[in-house]
């Protein structure tokens, strides 16, 4: 009877210790990087290069999803408001909504599905077809190579899709409140205006981008760079990556916003 | 894909990341309110700011010419001190009156500040002499029960007057 | 002692390129070399044989360095890889090219940049200079004219031609091939044999190969060594090989399907028993 109450109890003590120890490893691997990214900043176009893979092919997804997310901020801030009165306050609503919490958080959620798999997926593959070893047997280190310039690039990346993100709710508000609903345009912005400091609402909004890119990125690389070599591997650490992801995020946002906020 | 295409996409790409942050921090955020220049301290003591928070604007005829940056308490006088930076363009004159208003019915409160008769203005450091504190909900509802009860007496009496 | 049997106590000499003295290698807890004791002179070319999981690609992967042995000496001109600091490592390898199972070529990059990839990394040669080398090593292993292809739209076997000419980049010293015949068809077989023996001799540089394709290694090494539970249990020149008294080499080379390595799993059970007609006087 007692091995029932055990066998799962245990289970949950090695699931633990091993979330640990690979938190432990994670992060010498994010020293690696940092010591190795020298090589980044002189090959800079290895960086360009992956900015372009993972921030300027996300650009779509991110604009529809900000626009869409947007909208229904609008749709629901204004049914909710107007119960009390305060329709007047959607652009406020919709503005701090984004700028605080939506935006960094939904568009590091998005990251990770996109950008942040195909990362897992790449480099797992490389390590499958045997060509990190390739490169180190060539003697050149695979970390600096492959790793750190896609990690910049994650770094780079987040925080502008972030901002876009933002951009793209806001106008969305904007066109459920104004040109749908009619509010007025005036009393939208200057509403909003009003609400939204730079230092309280934007910047640290921004911070929380960066954050999130510095954790979602190395989610991405770790998993693929630790990934088992075959077929099955990789697809289980491409699964790992969005998973973990969106755990840390959610995690860091609680632990971000207590500080700032 | 070409070298050069991606180098250009990755530069609109951040292009447009820095527009959106102008954008931000400009249309959306409060940027020209803060930072238009040079700016001159005052202080004022009420007996209660109410619901005054630091941050809040300080107006004068609903025209924002400053926030409010430090609220204390004196210990010795047991008055709310309160300092202010104001843009300086705008001077007031030495006996300008400091009120702590409410927006709207039940919105946030500022410093109003009324303008009064004396040439000479205010400084740099100096302190606004004649104050008046905010209007406290409970404060109120009690003056009004006085005098609802006052009244209440006074008519009684002058039903007892006319009755006689 | 037979002549294929192993020879232990070896006398030191540096005439040796690749010398390995007494290393022990185990995965984990899973001891995979014992006691190894291996001498390659300079500028043959070598086959290293065996079952699979036999231990022969650890053997290449401790002369490159990627492994460490627990014990032993693993010796390269002279110098012990096991104690290389990451300078001397890398400054190791630079010396030594290494031919990968299916090629290893870089996805992301077209067959002109695989190649100039070593050039580039570790010269400073200028572009022009760099075009010429890999137009020249292309052209070595016969694929001059396919330098704007992606790796993706090359066959196997061109991939690893391909390979081949990056390793052989920067004129290397040692070249590891690490079963450079597996899953090809016949032709691109005899095209690959025919360029590692012609490197070997047109570069001298010592070569070592990992392989379980007998006959195809035999008409192009100089020397074989078999390798089974972690010992190498045989060695010979090719001739001594296919004359093979024993047992084992004999089933290996000639393909058998049982001998000392048994056809069936070894289990306690006869298959009467497993059928449930043990000593049946019905049946």
């Amino acid at each position: 009877m007692s091995e029932l109450i055990l066998a799962p109890l245990r289970k949950l003590g090695h699931m633990t210790i091993n979330a640990i120890w690979r938190l432990g490893y994670a992060s010498r691997f994010l020293i690696a990087i940092l010591m190795y990214s020298g090589q980044s900043l002189m090959r800079f176009s290895l960086v360009i290069r992956e900015v372009y893979f993972a921030g300027v092919l996300s650009l779509i997804i991110i604009i529809v999803s900000g626009l869409f997310v947007g909208m229904v901020l609008g749709l629901q801030g204004y049914n909710t408001l107007a119960r009390f009165g305060s329709s007047d306050a959607l652009g406020a609503l919709v503005a701090l909504s984004l700028l605080r919490e939506l935006g960094p958080v939904l568009a590091a959620l998005l990251f990770a599905s996109r950008s942040g798999s195909a990362m897992t997926a790449e480099i797992g593959l490389m390590k499958t077809t045997e060509q990190l070893d390739a490169m180190s047997v060539m003697a050149v280190n695979p970390v600096a190579r492959v790793v750190a310039p896609r990690f910049w690039a994650g770094v780079i990346s987040m925080p502008i899709l972030a901002a876009l993100f933002n951009v793209m709710g806001i106008f969305g508000g904007y066109l459920i409140g104004v040109v749908m609903i009619g509010l007025d345009s005036g009393t939208y912005w200057s509403q909003m205006n009003n609400s939204v400091d730079l230092h309280y609402d934007v910047i640290n909004g921004l911070i929380k981008s960066l954050v999130f890119g510095v954790a979602v990125t190395l989610i991405a690389v770790f998993e693929g760079y630790d990934a088992t070599p075959t077929a099955a591997g990789v697809s289980s650490a491409t699964t790992r990556t969005v998973v973990t992801s969106a755990l840390v995020i959610l995690a860091l946002d609680f632990i971000l916003t207590a500080f700032m906020f | 894909m070409k070298r050069t295409t991606i180098d250009l996409w990755v530069g609109i790409f951040v292009a447009i990341g820095i527009a959106c942050v102008t954008f931000l921090s400009l249309k959306v955020a409060n940027l020209t309110a803060d930072s238009s220049g040079s700016t001159y301290v005052l202080s004022a003591n009420f007996d209660n700011i109410g619901g005054l928070k630091v941050k809040a604007p300080v107006k004068s005829s609903g025209v924002v010419v400053g926030r409010v940056t430090g609220i204390s308490l004196d210990t010795q006088r047991y008055v709310a001190h309160v300092t202010m930076t104001l843009d300086s363009r705008y001077t007031f004159s030495r006996d300008t009156s400091a009120d702590i208003l409410t927006s709207g019915l039940l919105g946030e409160q500022y410093v109003g500040l009324t303008e009064g008769g004396d040439p000479d203005t205010l400084k740099n450091g100096d302190s606004i002499t004649i104050t008046s504190s905010a209007l406290v909900l409970e404060q109120l509802i009690s003056k009004f029960m006085l005098s609802f009860g006052e009244k209440g007496d006074s008519h009684s009496s002058q039903n007892a007057s006319a009755a006689k | 002692m037979h002549p294929l049997i192993k020879k232990n106590g070896l006398p030191v000499s540096s005439e040796f390129f690749i010398e390995l003295r007494n290393v022990t290698f185990a995965y984990g807890k899973r001891p995979v070399l014992k006691n190894i004791n291996l001498r390659i002179p300079r500028g043959e070319l070598v086959a290293i044989m065996g079952g699979s999981g036999s231990g022969k690609t650890t053997l290449l992967r401790l002369i490159s360095g990627q492994y460490r042995p627990q014990e032993g000496e693993v010796l390269v001109d002279g110098r012990d890889v096991a104690k290389m600091s990451h300078a001397e490592l890398f400054a190791h390898r630079r010396r030594m090219g290494m031919l990968f199972q299916f090629g290893a070529l870089f996805t992301d990059l077209s067959v002109f940049d695989n190649v100039a990839f070593p050039l580039r990394e570790h010269t400073r040669l200028l572009d022009g200079m760099v075009r010429d080398l890999v137009l020249l090593k292309l052209d070595a292993v016969g694929l001059r004219g396919t330098q704007d292809l992606m790796p993706a739209e090359l066959s196997g076997g061109m991939a690893r031609r391909v390979a081949l000419a990056r390793a052989i980049a920067l004129d290397p010293a040692l070249m590891l091939y690490d079963e450079p015949f597996t899953g090809l068809d016949p032709i691109s077989l005899g095209v690959i044999a025919l360029l590692i023996k012609k490197l070997n001799d047109a570069l001298g540089t010592t070569a070592v190969m990992v392989t379980h394709d007998v006959h195809k290694s035999l008409d192009i090494v100089d020397r074989v060594y078999f390798v089974a539970n972690g010992e190498i249990i045989a060695e010979g020149t090719p001739d001594e090989v296919r004359a093979a008294p024993s047992p084992w080499v004999h089933q290996f080379v000639y393909g058998e399907a049982d001998g000392p390595v048994h056809y069936a799993y070894p289990t306690a059970t006869s298959l009467l028993d497993d059928l449930g007609m043990k000593g049946d006087a019905h049946v």
